[in-house]
């Protein structure tokens, strides 16, 4: 790359550049690599392709179902796959698939819902513990600790038990029994940063405690905490399903694809596709998301494979 | 988590006992983790938007009635004063009485626990016994289609709904096949046949040598058990792998190999032996977590266990039950990885 | 040199694959080695443990080796089947690792696995491995073999486990023993007995001995001939006694490296390198 003549295309060429001149162009150049490491990964495209593919059935639901997901024809219950209704109809003349199209808002809400939550959670508490160090740290561990000690879907199901049953609540459950692996990496982060110069300088300039932990602590270990909460968002798919399976999430009309699954359950051995179907769905969603994340992971952590 | 999903990678509770260990020792770790449930399922209790005193009394009690209830269960006194009372009450064995059934707590618990137990260690055993030798051949032949395979049953494992591999379980070896019982633990003629020694239906069975009771229960036992049993096996195979192929890459094996050893003694004697040790904890680990999964199984399967008592009383907000079961779920759970700390101990020449 | 060589190398490359590019740790080297003590000298990551490792087939999985000789007692390795290989190994051409630390099984008591390494080539018992082992761990100078035979790696030091790593290569009797840096952790002593065994080895059974080191005052005393390798490629081959002649600027940057009793080294002397000490390489060769 030195005569001007033979380099290729501007922007891509800046993002290949091996002696970056700015930060932002050195952050893009190295998630470009990354991108490209990733795109190799034909698993990983997959993964990524059925996430586009939820989130625009989520964007475009109302007009892509081909019936209202609440529309009750009891005339047409429980016809089977085909004709008008590809995936069949439930036990009130719902259109199934109307249904999972619609049921994908509810498990995307889930899934930001429970990353907003959970994030900031497991970011505050880690980084205090990491920042002040001593019994701060100590006791900030301690609950981490139990916490990771405990059944977490039990944990969660008395939490949701103690609140009553509704999504919010839900979220809030898995939230507060999921956090403490997020903790524990950003207190991994912020002990790394705690001693450079940069923190002492700040220090030196009278910034108070929160205000460099605010100011340049989180914004440094918060990409670490992003790509876990990414790597983990089947997993919260799956316990926000069991939830509503159990009947402690989303609540009845909704086509949370859980709630349907225990819908189409007293009809599984004869009309299977009831609760069959919203499991699919499930599957699908939360495969693309492990197959992103396993690519994502080969890409971060290229010797643990 | 709908098991096997939310399993870290090689145990966070491993590491999180470890993190005790190091500040307190083993003993001081296994009870301050027990400390920190009991103020968890107390929180739980006091946060509940319903009354406690409603629960006990009923509706249509006298005012007086109340509040004599009230100061009975303390419920007037400091906070810490109402977390000591519920300590000294567990710790004697109280867990309060079951509004559902009537009965204390701590007994439905013992009668419930052997079906839980039974189904997570029929699960375990499968999937240790098919999972571990194909995560170490997956390893060995990386690449190949058995390499493929155990990837993809990982993957599957962690993407699936345990409890609608359940129902689709059911519809298929049940409903279509015929080649297994359907849901409960006996078939209706066979209940009662047996009287309940250890608890657990084919011990019992074989112990009084009822013969056709146990291969009923056997029936019944392993469908659920293989649906459970099948994420066990996938994060096993996964775990195993991974330790294989980090063993593999060892100076040693390269030793081994100058020495002129088979490749099999190589696989067997040397990289295997090094991962019995993190493999028990991983074994374990998925062990605790089957005794949790088993809630939404034993539900899909009408499966008489702890986890069906928990969801049945928690649809019916009774909290008690819940939190007796709660605990005693992770009593079980903090139990088996001491266990695994313990055999840790014994297997690893370092850990000495 | 004898009339056939026990191990003849020509032209041995090792060459690792990696997504972005191809490193090339041995860039096409020969020698040829008879019942003598052949010493390998040169700085880190010059090449030296992947070519003892190439003659053993032991390279990782991703590394290619060629060469258009690699022959041991008329034998072409290359061409060898991993049954043959295994054969090989051990019984016949031995290798004493680089790091005892990594190169013991940390599960393993030593005693045990320098018994392994009898029984692997003979069909011997348990008590009569036992013995050897035994006979082994004293003949390298271990106080108290019977002690050592029962301690798991972690609890040896770095020079019992390199003895301990010479007592297991040298048990099934080998006709060529590769010595990767044996002796960098022993007492000026214990070394020179270790030595000795070594040199008895060469001298009485006719054994061949590919010696690797950092240590040239060492190697040139201890060994017949010496090969001097730098990036991959052989740059001087001189015997034992005359390497201090040696011509090649970069032996001579090395010797001058070594400190000296009647100079104190005020700075540290650094070697000037010079591009054109290495070979051209073939142009998909290139880094
Ligand atoms: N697995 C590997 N992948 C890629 N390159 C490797 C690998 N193993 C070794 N190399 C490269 O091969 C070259 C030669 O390594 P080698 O181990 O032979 O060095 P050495 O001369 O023994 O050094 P030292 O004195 O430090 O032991 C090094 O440049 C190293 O980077
Ligand atoms: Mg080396």
């Amino acid at each position: 790359m030195t005569a001007a003549a033979n380099r290729p295309a501007g922007l891509r060429a800046w993002l290949r550049e091996e002696a970056p001149s700015s930060r932002l162009q050195a952050n893009l150049v190295q998630l470009y690599a990354g991108w490209r490491a990733l795109r190799r990964n034909p698993l990983a495209m997959i993964g990524l392709a059925i996430i586009l593919v939820l989130l625009a059935v989520a964007a475009l639901a109302p007009w892509i179902a081909p019936f209202d997901p609440l529309h009750q024809d009891l005339a047409n219950r429980l016809t089977p796959p085909g004709g008008a209704h590809p995936l069949g109809t439930d036990d009130l003349g719902r259109d199934i698939l109307s249904r999972i199209l619609h049921g994908a808002r509810i498990t995307l809400t889930i899934v930001v819902l429970v990353a907003v939550a959970v994030a900031p959670l497991g970011l505050a508490i880690g980084c205090l513990a990491g920042y002040f160090g001593g019994w701060v740290d100590s006791v900030l561990m301690r609950i981490t600790d139990v916490f990771m000690a405990f059944p977490r879907l039990i944990l969660a199901l008395a939490f949701v038990a103690a609140l009553g049953p509704g999504i919010e609540n839900a979220v809030l459950a898995i939230a507060i029994t999921n956090w403490p692996p997020y903790a524990r990496i950003a207190r991994a982060e912020t002990l790394t940063i705690r001693r450079s110069d940069f923190i002492a300088a700040a220090r030196l300039q009278g910034a108070s405690s929160l205000g460099i932990i605010w100011g340049h602590v989180v914004p440094l270990t918060i990409s670490s905490v992003i790509v876990r909460v990414t790597l983990d968002m089947a997993g919260i798919i799956l316990i926000a399903a069991g939830l509503g399976f159990l009947g402690l999430g989303a609540q009845p009309p909704s086509p949370e694809w859980g709630a349907m699954i225990a819908g189409g359950r007293k009809y599984i051995l004869d009309q299977w596709w009831v609760a069959t179907m919203p499991g699919i769905a499930i599957c699908v969603v939360s495969l693309g998301f492990n197959l992103l994340g396993d690519g994502l992971r080969d890409v971060l952590d290229p010797k643990q494979r | 988590m709908s098991i096997g999903q939310s399993l870290p990678g090689t145990g966070a509770l491993a590491s999180a006992l470890g993190g005790f260990r190091r500040a307190y020792g083993l003993v001081g770790s296994v009870i301050l983790t027990l400390l920190g449930l009991l103020v968890i399922t107390f929180v739980i209790a006091r946060v509940v938007p319903i009354d406690p005193v409603l629960a006990v009394v009923g509706d249509r009690a006298t005012p007086e009635l109340y509040e004599r209830t009230r100061l009975e269960l303390g419920l007037d006194r400091p906070l810490y004063v109402q977390f000591y009372l519920y300590l000294r009450q567990v710790l004697s064995g109280d867990l309060g009485n079951s509004v559902l059934t009537s009965r204390p707590v701590i007994e439905d618990v013992a009668r419930f626990f052997p079906a839980t137990l039974e189904l997570a260690t029929a699960a375990t055993l499968l999937g240790v016994v098919v999972g571990v030798p194909m995560g170490v051949l997956a390893a060995v032949r990386r690449g190949s289609w058995l390499d493929h395979l155990v990837r993809v049953v990982g993957l599957a494992g962690y993407s699936i709904p345990v409890f609608w591999l359940g129902l689709v379980g059911l519809l298929l070896f049940y409903a279509e096949l015929g080649w297994v019982e359907g849901p409960g633990r006996l078939s209706v003629g066979y209940e009662d046949i047996v009287d309940p020694v250890t608890g657990v239906i084919l011990l019992d069975a074989a112990l009084a040598g009822e013969w056709d009771v146990f291969r009923d229960a056997f029936a019944h036992l392993i469908l659920p058990a293989s649906v459970l049993g099948y994420f066990s096996l996938a994060y096993i195979s996964r775990m195993t792998r991974s330790f294989m192929l980090d063993q593999l890459s060892q100076e040693y094996v390269t030793t081994a190999r100058v020495k002129g050893v088979s490749e099999a003694r190589i696989i067997w004697r040397h990289a295997f032996r090094n991962i019995t040790v993190p493999l028990v904890t991983v074994i374990a680990l998925s062990y605790a977590h089957l005794l949790e999964g088993s809630v939404l199984t034993e539900t899909v399967f009408a499966w008489p266990g702890l986890g069906a008592y928990i969801t049945s009383s928690l649809l019916n907000v009774d909290m008690n039950a819940v939190l007796g079961g709660t605990l005693v779920v992770g009593l079980a759970f903090v139990g088996v990885n001491l266990l695994s700390d313990l055999l840790y101990r014994v297997l690893d020449p370092r850990a000495r | 040199m004898t009339a056939t060589p026990l191990l003849e190398v020509e032209d041995l490359r090792v060459r690792f694959h990696t997504d972005s590019r191809t490193v090339e740790a041995v860039r096409g080297i020969s020698f040829a080695l008879g019942r003598e003590k052949l010493g390998i000298v040169g700085e880190s990551g010059s090449g030296k443990s992947q070519t003892g490792r190439a003659i053993l087939r032991l390279t990782p999985p991703s590394a290619e080796v060629t060469a258009r000789r690699l022959a041991f007692d008329g034998i072409d390795l290359l061409a060898a089947t991993p049954r043959a290989m295994r054969r090989i190994r051990g019984a016949r051409i031995s290798m004493v690792m680089q790091d005892p630390k990594f190169s013991l099984n940390p599960v393993m008591t030593v005693g045990e696995q320098i018994a392994e390494a009898h029984r692997v080539h003979r069909r011997a018992g348990r008590r009569e491995a036992r013995e050897k082992a035994l006979e082994m761990l004293d003949a390298v100078r271990i106080r108290d073999p019977r002690r050592v035979y029962d301690l798991y790696p972690h609890e040896v030091s770095g020079g019992m486990g390199q003895r301990v790593m010479i007592a297991m290569m040298l048990v099934p009797d080998p006709d060529l023993l590769i010595a990767d840096e044996p002796t960098s952790a022993l007492d000026v002593t214990v070394q020179m007995q270790v030595l000795a065994i070594l040199d008895d080895l060469v001298s009485r059974r006719g054994m061949g001995l590919i010696f690797i080191s950092h240590d040239l005052d060492l190697v040139a005393s201890f060994c017949d001939r010496v090969l001097v390798m730098y990036g991959g490629q052989i740059v001087e081959t001189c015997r034992g006694g005359a390497l201090h002649e040696a011509s090649h600027p970069y032996t001579r940057g090395l010797l001058a490296a070594l400190p000296q009793v009647d100079r104190p080294p005020r700075d540290l002397p650094v070697i000037a390198r010079d591009p054109a000490w290495l070979l051209p390489l073939p142009p998909e060769g290139r880094p």
